[in-house]
């Protein structure tokens, strides 16, 4: 009997976890064609829209082109320290020589230049001339040493079989292991070929560090032997300073504070893009305050979180009663109105804003009036463009659609009965808005608000042109740091910024007043 | 082989070489400027009688030299450069060099020399600021100011420091939204010498000293930031004086008629010119570089000069500027560099300035907010 029930028992559990399984299968394709249909817009956003901006943000920390650019020097500089207050050996003198020969061949010290001018100035023309110089660098007597000691050595194919004997051991000699490198890069890079590309002065320049440092050198094949008379040599060669070379093209590589850019830039991710964005900045000496007459940033984002929320507090006081009224007019004056609020909005931005400064500025139409009746004196005409009220009044104009259509949405759905069953009751006519009306056209205002406000914090056209100096946002920085200085990553770093503050703001906004209660219509 | 093979395998071979041959220039080109009267200068000058002489190719135009230096960085970020020719200022033109984002070019081999036979690179001479850069134009940056706004029994300004000066000559200024030009009149009005004001400059004191000289105008600035925004200041009797670009207060002047005097006084010469994007393709390549060569001669720079005051970048164009096209007047004497109005210049240091723009910018854009 107990058999019977117990099997009972695994047949009815058997047949639900069936059951179960195949709902999950159900559900599961369900899932898969809706997921399916939205796919091309997913892919479309992900593309067009998500990919773009994570790849934009990443330049405010991604910092390669330091260590790309200067891979030896780099590294050469990790036994030297800016509190030294010393300048580096020749050693780190040496590793730049070859950086640089081979960056200027390739065009890449200019871009490396104008991006550490961005932390030291001089940087950028310091980097130019030095490029422009370095491949005629006195250096190339080590090359004409070398040929007379053994003419094999200005043959291509004596640095090729060179190059393939320190790829089995690159501490036999490094420096020319190293040289090397860089040289069959830019090789790779110009399309030459190897075997016929007269070898440079850095190659006999590193194989003469290499030699009169003692290196071990080769120990089998016709290199070995060759090295083995060049080390007899070298003692007695002439020699040259490199560090003395760079300082006669500019003494500025004398100061440690641009080698101490160098080493504070080296990594290939860098908060210094961070720093600058909130007035601090990364030095040779770590992390400092700006001083005090180049701090704007943080200046710039409370101006904008503020202005912004006055446009959107202006927003709501001028736009309630309009929507109010176009929610409660008879249809045929309610729609002219909504022509009046909406003819604006189809107008260019660029047309109305310019409307503005016609009417805003000091000989403008506006005081112009004011003049006319009296109201103020010929000498008192009211400054109301190119400061904070311009940029106020012209963006608050722009942005008022977006706080009405909205509010008139949700205002449309708020049945009229429900004021009137208030005035029945004994509610005055205040009472009857301010208790029945007004709660129900929140979530319209929230709406609102969030977009008014979203769209303000990103504006740069309008405080650019009415703005002044006194009127900009940080999106004018912004706009400024792309499209004129080029400092992307500073860039990028800003909008991180203004992009976590909205969403935070947004994330509060949700806490405080929870989003569901956000309506559209 | 047969013969017969043989020979249809050549005539195959002429057939699709032929068409080849006469592709190798691209029949199109896109040209980035800066839109208005300067975009309509090169196009009577340069780009109508180059289609005249070759009908087959089209052009397009885009106005986007204000941002080209940004759009050409996502341009070949993007590996996509849909350019062929882009006019920007100098200091663009060494920032696009120092980025790769522009060709380095011989100006002997690419520049036709000039009619007496001296070669481009003497002829252009100091005009060549940068190893990529093309010179078109000198254009100054100077002052203008409203002569029926010069307070009665006062004589109008003749020299700069009438910009510093609010007792002589009260009224708003219009000054441009950046260190460049207005750091250099500071100190100049501050009574530094013009070859000594880079030095000062450079100086953490100097920069003081500059910024201390623009606090005394400062509240009674309008700070632009296109070269359109001063004319209509002007125009409109918002300021008194104000910079801009000598050609537009030409327009102002000349063109539109309005009381309004040039000051020519510490102009500050500034080159514009064109670029050629590094990586195009060999045929369009070809087609610019054709371009180029035609429409940079000593009479194709002089003929843009009929059509905006701005003075041609070859010395020996110089004779050759003759009347304005519409207005029939001599333009010789309208030009920035003609003797009478450079009697007292400066000319914008493009190698310091590459040093120094990021550093002086931000202190610039932080004394302005403050």
């Amino acid at each position: 009997m107990s058999d019977i029930a117990e099997s009972d028992d695994r047949i009815s559990a058997e047949g639900s976890r069936d059951l179960k399984r195949s709902l999950n299968r159900a559900l599961r394709a369900q899932k898969m064609r809706a997921l399916m249909l939205i796919a091309p817009l997913l892919i479309f956003i992900l593309v067009t829209f998500i990919a773009p901006i994570v790849d934009m943000l990443f330049r405010s920390v991604e910092n390669e082109i330091v260590s790309d650019t200067l891979p030896r020097t780099v590294l050469a500089l990790d036994d030297w320290e800016y509190t030294s207050g010393e300048t580096p050996s020749e050693a780190v003198f040496a590793a730049l020589y070859y950086d640089l020969f081979v960056a200027a061949e390739l065009k890449e010290h200019t871009r490396l230049g104008s991006r550490l001018n961005y932390e030291t100035t001089g940087i950028s023309s310091l980097f130019r001339k030095s490029g422009r110089r370095v491949d005629r660098f006195d250096t190339d007597i080590y090359a004409d040493q070398f040929t007379a000691l053994d003419p094999a050595w200005g043959e291509p194919a004596t640095w090729t079989m060179m190059s393939e004997a320190l790829d089995d051991d690159p501490d036999a000699l490094p420096e020319t292991a190293s040289a090397l490198e860089g040289w069959h890069h830019l090789l790779k890079v110009e399309r030459d070929d190897p075997a016929t590309e007269a070898p440079a002065d850095i190659l006999f320049t590193a194989l003469y560090r290499d030699l009169s440092a003692g290196a071990p050198g080769l120990n089998d094949g016709d290199l070995a032997a060759m090295t083995a008379t060049a080390r007899q040599a070298v003692d007695g060669f002439e020699t040259v300073s490199i560090r003395d070379q760079f300082v006669d093209v500019d003494d500025s590589w004398l100061d440690p504070e641009i080698w101490g850019t160098i080493k504070a830039y080296a990594p290939k991710y860098t908060i210094g893009y961070f720093l600058k964005s909130v007035d601090y900045q990364l030095t040779p000496e770590g992390i400092e305050k700006q001083p005090e007459d180049q701090q704007i940033y943080i200046r710039l984002f409370v101006r904008t979180l503020v202005m912004s929320l006055t446009i959107m507090v202006s927003c709501i006081v001028l736009g309630y009663p309009v929507a109010f009224l176009l929610a409660n007019l008879p249809m045929r004056y309610s729609n002219v109105l909504m022509i009046l609020v909406l003819l604006p909005f189809w107008t260019s931005l660029l047309v109305r804003t310019s409307a503005w400064k016609v009417l805003l500025q000091n000989q403008g139409v506006i005081n112009d009036i004011l003049v006319w009746l009296h109201i103020v004196s010929e000498s008192g005409r009211l400054a109301l463009i190119n400061n904070q009220t311009g940029t106020i009044i012209a963006m608050t104009h722009i942005l008022l659609p977006f706080m009405i259509l909205p509010l008139y949405s949700v205002m449309q759905t708020i049945p009229p009965t429900y004021m009137r069953a208030a005035k029945s009751l004994g509610a005055t006519d205040w009472t009857a808005f301010w208790r029945v009306y007004f709660p129900q056209s929140v979530p319209g205002i929230g709406a609102g608000s969030i977009l008014v406000f979203i769209l303000a914090i990103g504006y740069y056209i309008t405080p650019e042109l009415v703005g002044g100096t006194s009127g900009i946002f940080i999106s004018n920085r912004i706009a400024y740091h792309i499209s004129s200085s080029l400092n992307w990553g500073l860039a990028a770093a800003l909008g991180s910024i203004l992009l976590v503050a909205v969403l935070m703001l947004y994330w509060a906004y949700d806490r405080i007043v929870g989003i569901d209660n956000v309506k559209l219509g | 082989m047969t013969l017969k093979n043989v020979l249809l395998a050549s005539s195959a071979i002429a057939l699709i070489a032929a068409p080849l041959a006469a592709q190798d220039m691209a029949d199109s080109m896109t040209i980035v400027s800066w839109g208005g009267a300067y975009q309509n200068s090169q196009l009577k000058a340069y780009v109508e009688p180059y289609q005249e002489a070759n009908p087959d190719v089209s052009v397009t135009w885009d106005e986007s030299s204000n941002e080209a230096v940004a759009k050409l960085r996502a341009m070949d970020e993007a590996g996509n450069v849909t350019w062929d020719l882009v006019d920007v200022v100098a200091s663009d033109a060494i920032r696009l060099c120092d980025e790769g984002l522009a060709m380095e070019y011989d100006p002997d081999e690419l520049l036709a020399p000039a009619e007496d036979g001296t070669p481009a690179s003497e002829d252009f001479g100091d005009m060549l600021v940068s190893d990529c850069f093309i010179p078109q134009i000198v254009y100054s940056t100077t002052v203008g100011y409203r002569t029926d706004m010069v307070p009665e029994g006062t004589d109008p300004p003749t020299d700069i420091c009438a910009l510093f000066d609010l007792d002589t000559y009260p009224g708003q200024r219009a000054l441009e939204k950046r260190p460049i030009n207005n750091m250099e009149w500071a100190l100049y009005c501050d009574g530094v010498a013009k070859d000594d004001i880079y030095d000062v400059l450079e100086t953490e004191e100097g920069q003081d000293r500059a910024f201390a000289k623009l606090d005394t105008i400062k509240d009674d600035t309008v700070w632009w930031s296109a070269g359109a925004d001063t004319p209509q200041l002007l125009a409109d009797g918002e300021v008194f004086m104000g910079s801009t670009y000598n050609g537009r207060l030409f327009s102002v002047i000349e063109e539109q008629d309005q009381p309004v005097a040039m000051l020519w006084d510490m102009q500050v010469f500034d080159l514009d010119g064109w670029i050629i994007p590094a990586n195009l393709p060999e045929d369009r390549l070809a087609r610019v570089k054709d371009f180029v060569k035609k429409e940079t001669t000593t009479q194709a720079l002089a003929d843009q000069a009929k059509y905006i005051s701005y003075g041609p970048a070859r010395s020996s164009s110089a004779p050759l500027v003759g009347k304005h096209d519409e207005l029939g007047i001599e333009m010789a004497q309208h030009m920035p560099t003609d003797p009478a109005n450079a009697k007292n210049t400066l000319l914008y240091n493009y190698e310091w300035w590459a040093d120094y723009r990021d550093d002086l910018d931000a202190k610039f854009q932080a004394w302005l907010t403050r």
